[in-house]
């Protein structure tokens, strides 16, 4: 257990009473090698998330990134609750990197409300109990007949009252409990309601927050970099006599991701960079083109390549046999997606000798932390990170390998002593992979005779997400899902092709494609047995005995009427799906024009645990909706000769406010442990499209996005038109 | 080549390129960064200014072109209607990740100075040049439609 010894005397840093402190856990051993550059003040004497202003403000540290996703009013929330603090008066920070104090600072799986449930109630309780303990002191009353509301302690019995500013210095002398109570849901007068707002929707519609982009130092150089257009593609040679004619051009050097161009404005590094001639070694580059990778995925799932699959989900006795009776096949081709946050991918560096300085959105703070150490070829210890808002990410700043931010460092080591702001343009962006890897699935579903799948046959062919380990990550949705309840056996089989086009984590991961797999396939079914989809799944929902699932799907059902008529040429489809420990169901309501889908409106239903901030739990649907039917409509990464073909919002259409459907989010009430809602909302909406374009038509989607004009166009689609 | 450049009521001398994109100009010479880069194609709109009133995307307006202009960023957009739309933005908590919402606002002020209350379909034409990775736009939509009713109550 954690042993802490408070030492008193603070200073004063920013208004806020700061106190040193010391602490033994082994943890610390790695907090002292990874603790980042000291800029960040560590823990006051109300712990390390949690301090207070001599002003009385209560001022919360996010040691999460905030991207979008509201995250910051979600931890302040679970603070200003149990503190019992006055929420308008309640600021909340980013957390420099500080692995001593803070612990692992990774905003991924959308565990960032999860995995700081416990952590934050616990530390604004604790700040509470320290409150009522200097109160009782001071007017020499027991702490159980002392009261905290809205910033305000008070002593009913003799009606005295004082504010956390009157009572700060009493209270941060007072030993912090280690297990302070926690309330009971019940008495919540925050978490659940619709008081938890966002707090940067001012500076946001005010062009006043800092994005990376934004930073400025003085003496600081802008840099751009030219990449190799094929991935796996290395420099030959380059020529910059032309680049460096350029005005403004400061140098031009060979890095190992390119050319580096650094200049003292953006544009002069860009013209630079135009004026660049490379040559591009190719020999190790990936040269194919999509409809060739197609083929070869299909070629793997039909057992004639020579990659080992392993298993996952498999049940029953002798899975491998053959099928027999009734069996239905299916196959399914997703293509490559990219993020394509507004915010292009950049970072800002200054390397001095050993020390780093970084300023980033960065969501994996820790690991970029390491990875911009071994770039700058010094220790963890002396990279210090600023991080920053990002202007959306979706993943792409969520990489194993921090490309963007160690490019900067890369750039920064060799100018030495000046900042470094790195812009990748949008082009760079599109191409530079780490997408949503293309994926290719056939399913064989022996049906028992009751209409429900007896046996199933699953063979995946996805790029792995991670270098090491069982490639789970591309079947996440499917290992667990329900509909094999019914089943004697499940065969399934994933097959993990290696080259060189880079893939990554793309909101909601492998459930972005294999929820569409279970979700279309069982409408299918559905309509086979002549059964209502949503009937059929309830059934199979009730032997698995999911009754998270069953809650959705009622309240959803309940929600749209499910089967009441719609006008002439609409049709609903439904979907069910769970991401990262929370359920969604969506139900669309969608027509078809020359084969186009429209969608009008989506009713979604989550349960997602105690709901901590309702309404960015809407808006993450909203968002996730609106993100996945983006994709579902437009999105594939195409290559030609291995060439990106899509490379700006030109040739790489996304949803515009025309396109998005009316959103209604309804949260099942719930007393379980809060679970995330970042990505949650993006994987049901395409297979509940496909499944209303399926009642509508009666043609099945084979493959994505929906809309033609690319090699991975639904001949299924655009032949209805 | 000196430009004098009127930004936010304001006479900057600039010496630049007069190709040079007028995003650039205010970003890394002005150092108003609530203009975005987003795209560098008139695609996103995240860059959007008034340029004399009209929304325009400045990462494709060359400087020699601005430089006759009266310029206005998401700094010093001022009036009720900017008011109004700052206002519905902060109740709805409009913004996301935030990125798009300087491009946001300036298009939809410009909406509400042309139409007093627009339709839905109105702003569809309005807004389709505004991309939000976020999917915001509901309330985006939502926002303008209660700025567009504040104002006319406050007529």
């Amino acid at each position: 257990m954690t042993r802490r010894r408070m030492i008193l005397g603070g200073s004063l840093i920013g208004g806020a009473l700061i106190v040193g402190y010391t602490a033994t856990h082994p943890m610390q051993v790695a907090g002292a090698i990874l603790q980042g550059g000291g800029s960040d003040p560590g823990p006051s004497a109300f712990g390390p998330f949690v301090r207070i202003g001599s002003d009385g403000w209560v001022i919360v540290v996010n040691k999460q990134q905030e991207m979008g996703q509201g995250i910051h009013s979600g931890i302040a929330a679970m603070v200003a609750e149990e503190l019992d603090a006055d929420w308008d008066r309640v600021r909340v920070i980013e957390a420099r990197n500080n692995f001593r104090a803070y612990g692992l600072q990774m905003t991924a799986g959308s565990n960032a409300i999860a995995s700081n449930w416990d952590a934050m109630r616990n530390a604004g309780a604790a700040a509470r109990a320290m409150f009522v303990a200097a109160a009782a002191h001071r007017w020499n009353v027991s702490s159980q007949s002392i009261e905290v509301r809205d910033g305000v302690v008070s002593h009913p019995g003799s009606n005295r009252s004082a504010t956390f500013a009157d009572l700060l210095e009493d209270a941060s002398r007072q030993t912090p409990p280690q297990s302070p109570t926690l309330k009971q849901p019940e008495d919540y007068r925050l978490i659940g309601t619709d008081r938890v707002h966002r707090k940067d929707s001012l500076a946001k519609s005010t062009g006043a927050v800092i994005y990376t982009q934004d930073i400025q130092r003085p003496d600081m150089l802008v840099a751009m970099v030219a990449h190799s257009p094929r991935f796996g593609g290395t420099l030959a040679r380059f020529d910059a006599s032309d680049a460096l004619k350029v005005k403004d051009v400061v140098d031009v050097f060979a890095i190992e991701t390119g050319v580096a161009v650094v200049a003292k404005t953006t544009f002069a590094a860009r013209r630079g960079r135009d004026a660049l001639r490379i040559e591009w070694n190719d020999g190790e580059a990936e040269m194919r083109s999509t409809p060739e990778l197609i083929e070869y995925y299909h070629q793997i799932a039909a057992g004639r390549g020579d990659l080992e699959p392993s298993d996952f989900g498999t049940k029953g006795e002798n899975p491998g046999a053959p099928f027999d009776g009734d069996v239905v096949e299916f196959a399914f081709d997703f293509p490559y997606l990219a993020h394509a946050p507004m915010e292009t991918l950049d970072c800002v560096a200054q390397v001095d000798g050993w020390n780093v300085s970084i300023s980033s959105g960065a969501h994996l703070a820790t690991l970029d932390q390491v990875m911009a150490a071994i770039a700058a070829r010094t220790i963890p210890g002396k990279v210090d990170l600023e991080v920053v808002p990002a202007g959306g990410s979706f993943g792409r700043r969520g990489i194993m390998s921090s490309d963007y931010l160690v490019e900067c460092v890369r750039i920064a080591k060799r100018i030495q002593g000046r900042p470094i702001k790195l812009i990748w343009s949008r082009e760079d962006e599109m191409m530079s992979g780490y997408y949503r890897p293309m994926s290719h699935h056939r399913v064989w579903v022996q049906m028992g005779a009751d209409a429900f799948p007896a046996r199933w046959r699953v063979h995946s062919v996805c790029q792995a997400l991670t270098p090491i380990g069982p490639n789970f990550q591309a079947t996440e949705g499917i290992t667990n899902s329900p509909y094999f309840s019914t089943a004697s056996t499940v065969d399934g089989k994933i097959f993990s092709p290696s080259f060189p086009v880079v893939v990554g984590f793309w909101r909601s991961v492998g459930a972005s494609h294999t929820a569409f797999v279970m979700e279309h396939i069982i409408d299918q079914l559905a309509r086979r047995a002549d059964r209502d989809p949503a009937a059929y799944r309830r059934t199979l929902y009730e032997r698995a005995g999911d009754t998270r699932r069953i809650g959705v799907l009622d309240e959803l059902c309940h929600k749209v009427d499910w089967g009441s008529p719609l006008q002439p040429g609409w049709a609903r489809g439904l979907a069910i799906a769970e991401a990262f420990g929370t359920v969604v169901g969506q139900v669309a309501e969608v027509r078809l024009v020359d084969g186009r889908p429209i969608v009008r409106r989506v009713v979604a239903v989550v349960d997602c645990g105690i709901a901590v901030a309702p309404d960015q739990i809407a808006a993450q649907m909203e968002g996730g909706i609106g993100f996945g039917l983006s994709a579902a409509l437009y999105g594939a990464m195409t290559l030609k000769d291995g060439i990106v073909q899509e490379t700006n919002f030109d040739s790489h259409p996304v949803l515009r406010m025309n396109e998005m459907p009316a959103v209604e989010t309804h949260i099942i009430k719930s007393t379980s442990r809060p679970t995330g809602m970042g990505e949650p909302g993006v994987p049901p909406i395409a297979p509940a499209v496909a499944n209303a374009m399926l009642a509508l038509t009666g043609s099945p989607t084979k493959s994505l996005p929906f809309l033609s004009g690319n090699a991975l166009s639904n001949s299924d689609v655009s032949s209805q038109s | 080549m000196s430009y004098a450049i009127s930004v936010n009521g304001q006479i900057h001398h600039v010496e630049d390129d007069g190709q040079t994109p007028l995003l650039w100009v205010l970003r890394d010479t002005l150092k108003l960064t609530g203009t975005k880069y987003g795209c560098g194609v008139a695609q996103c709109g995240a860059c959007t200014v008034h340029v004399d009133g009209t929304p325009t995307r400045s990462c494709t307006l060359p400087l020699e072109v601005a430089a006759s202009a009266r310029i206005t960023t998401i700094e010093s957009i001022e009036g009720v209607e900017a008011q109004a739309i700052r206002d519905a933005w902060v109740a709805r908590d409009v913004p996301q990740c935030g990125f798009c919402q300087s491009g946001q606002i300036m298009s939809a002020v410009a909406l509400l100075r042309t139409l007093k209350t627009p339709t839905d379909r109105d702003i569809d034409v309005a807004m389709s040049g505004n991309i939000c990775r976020c999917a915001t736009y509901n309330r985006i939509r939502a926002a303008i439609h209660d700025a567009a009713a504040q104002l006319g109550t406050a007529r």
